[in-house]
């Protein structure tokens, strides 16, 4: 399965060189959003539970943009049909798409993240920083994990845009929630806090758990 | 898989789609090595008919066995031997077609150096940089023929397959999916003259029933004209 995962991966990344859809244009919506939040909220900076919030939902929405478009190509250009004609493991696609997505997000944040602490953070992002890493990694496998799954099932749909959101939103709330609760100690205005182990802990079961789920049922998602 | 085998065997195979049928109770046997075409209107049900057969559709009634194997059971055994060519060209359009073929060439366990064999062949090597966006209809159905015949399948599923190509491109692709190849093959065509020049058996559909099968020394072109009437 390796080299099939290798072979997606490589046209997972030509694709998006070329083409440049998807990162782009959710590096585009954090940074506007976080611009919109900086007057929205009439405030110059923003700490603890509030900032964690406004960091983690605009990052959410913007993987909503990532998600929508990942199996675009596969759908419109026959890439399901060049790809189910290969005698490979089909769950390779799902590894392949969740980790294409994984990526998308981390080259996201590392544009998203220093923009908010420019535009709204009050504390120095620096001490709060090696949390956040671990944070943003632990809920971006699962954003990736879930966001994949559904993108799958949505594709299908006439109603693609729509079924993500309504699909993905309400599976993602753990994950938001357990990645907000975790990261608001580390933007606490009198510093960054110890990272909540427990949040973590919940944010690892629930990327688990969808994991094994995606991987006993993506093979089902692709049949006839 | 014994000679004595048919290569691809059907028995009271039937497809719907919702509440519409697309196939009834279509029976034949196809020998290694011979090509049947598949004729009939359009909506017959000759493009449900060879997605069956690649494994990329099931079917709801009846048994269909492809190279000694059941599908869809026994799909992941069979695809790698199995060379598809449909409407679609199966290619990444902001990709080239060189990216492309090497991507399906990873798929498939093919070494590069069959990419550059198969894009020669089919006369496509000068352009195989360029996006397939960028390619006219022909050129990308050349290379669509590439794609299906890279990983050099036994069994050839060809709907129209000299759509769009031109008097020398068809020359050109003869050797990988014409009667030479060797290869077993299901086509579909709407041409009765040239598909009966092409075929060892020759099955008529229409409205999902198969109204002709025969082989194709006792068929006439006014039978097949019938089927269209």
């Amino acid at each position: 399965m390796r080299g099939t995962v290798a072979a997606l991966l490589a046209k997972e990344l030509a694709l998006e060189l070329r083409t440049r859809e998807s990162v782009p244009a959710m590096v585009m919506f954090s940074i506007t959003t976080y611009v919109i939040f900086h007057f929205g909220l009439d405030a110059n900076t923003v700490d603890g539970d509030l900032a964690s919030g406004v960091l983690w939902v605009t990052l959410l929405f913007a993987a909503m943009l990532g998600v929508n478009r990942l199996f675009v190509a596969e759908h419109e250009q026959g890439g399901f049909d060049g790809f189910l004609l290969a005698p490979v493991d089909r769950t390779a696609m799902f590894v392949a798409k969740a980790i294409t997505l994984f990526g998308f997000l981390c080259v996201v944040e590392i544009v998203a993240v220093p923009a908010f602490a420019l535009l709204l953070l009050g504390p120095p992002l620096g001490q709060a920083l090696p949390g956040l890493i671990v944070v943003l990694l632990a809920a971006n496998i699962g954003i990736a994990v879930i966001g994949t799954l559904v993108a799958a099932l949505a594709i299908q749909t006439r109603a693609r845009d729509l079924m993500v959101a309504l699909l993905a939103l309400p599976l993602l709330v753990p994950v938001v929630l357990g990645a907000a609760r975790a990261t608001a100690p580390l933007l606490d205005h009198g510093g960054a806090q110890a990272l909540p182990g427990d949040w973590l802990a919940l944010l690892a079961l629930y990327d688990l758990l969808f994991a094994l789920i995606a991987y006993a049922i993506f093979d089902f998602l692709l049949e006839d | 898989m014994p000679d004595s085998q048919p290569a691809v065997s059907l028995r009271g195979v039937g497809r719907r789609y919702g509440e519409r049928v697309v196939l009834r109770d279509v029976t034949f046997d196809l020998a290694m090595g011979q090509t049947l075409v598949v004729f009939g209107p359009n909506g017959a049900g000759k493009t449900t008919l060879l997605r069956m057969l690649a494994t990329l559709l099931r079917a709801h009634r009846g048994e269909v066995s492809v190279l000694g194997r059941a599908l869809p059971d026994d799909g992941y055994a069979v695809r790698g031997q199995i060379g598809f060519l449909g409407h679609e060209p199966l290619l990444y359009r902001e990709l080239s077609g060189r990216e492309n073929l090497r991507f399906h060439a990873r798929l498939h366990g093919v070494l590069a150096t069959r990419v550059d064999k198969v894009l020669e062949a089919v006369g496509m090597a000068h352009r195989a940089d360029d996006p397939v966006a960028e390619c006219s209809r022909g050129m990308v159905q050349r290379l669509a023929v590439a794609r299906a015949v890279l990983h050099e399948p036994e069994l050839l599923l060809l709907d129209e397959p000299l759509a769009n190509l031109d008097p020398a491109a068809i020359t050109q692709v003869d050797p990988l999916i014409g009667a030479q190849s060797g290869r077993t093959r299901v086509l579909t065509s709407h041409d009765p003259a040239a598909g009966l020049a092409e075929a060892d058996l020759v099955l008529g559909l229409k409205g999902g029933r198969a109204e002709l099968l025969a082989p194709a020394a006792d068929v006439t072109t006014d039978q097949i004209a019938e089927l269209y009437a």
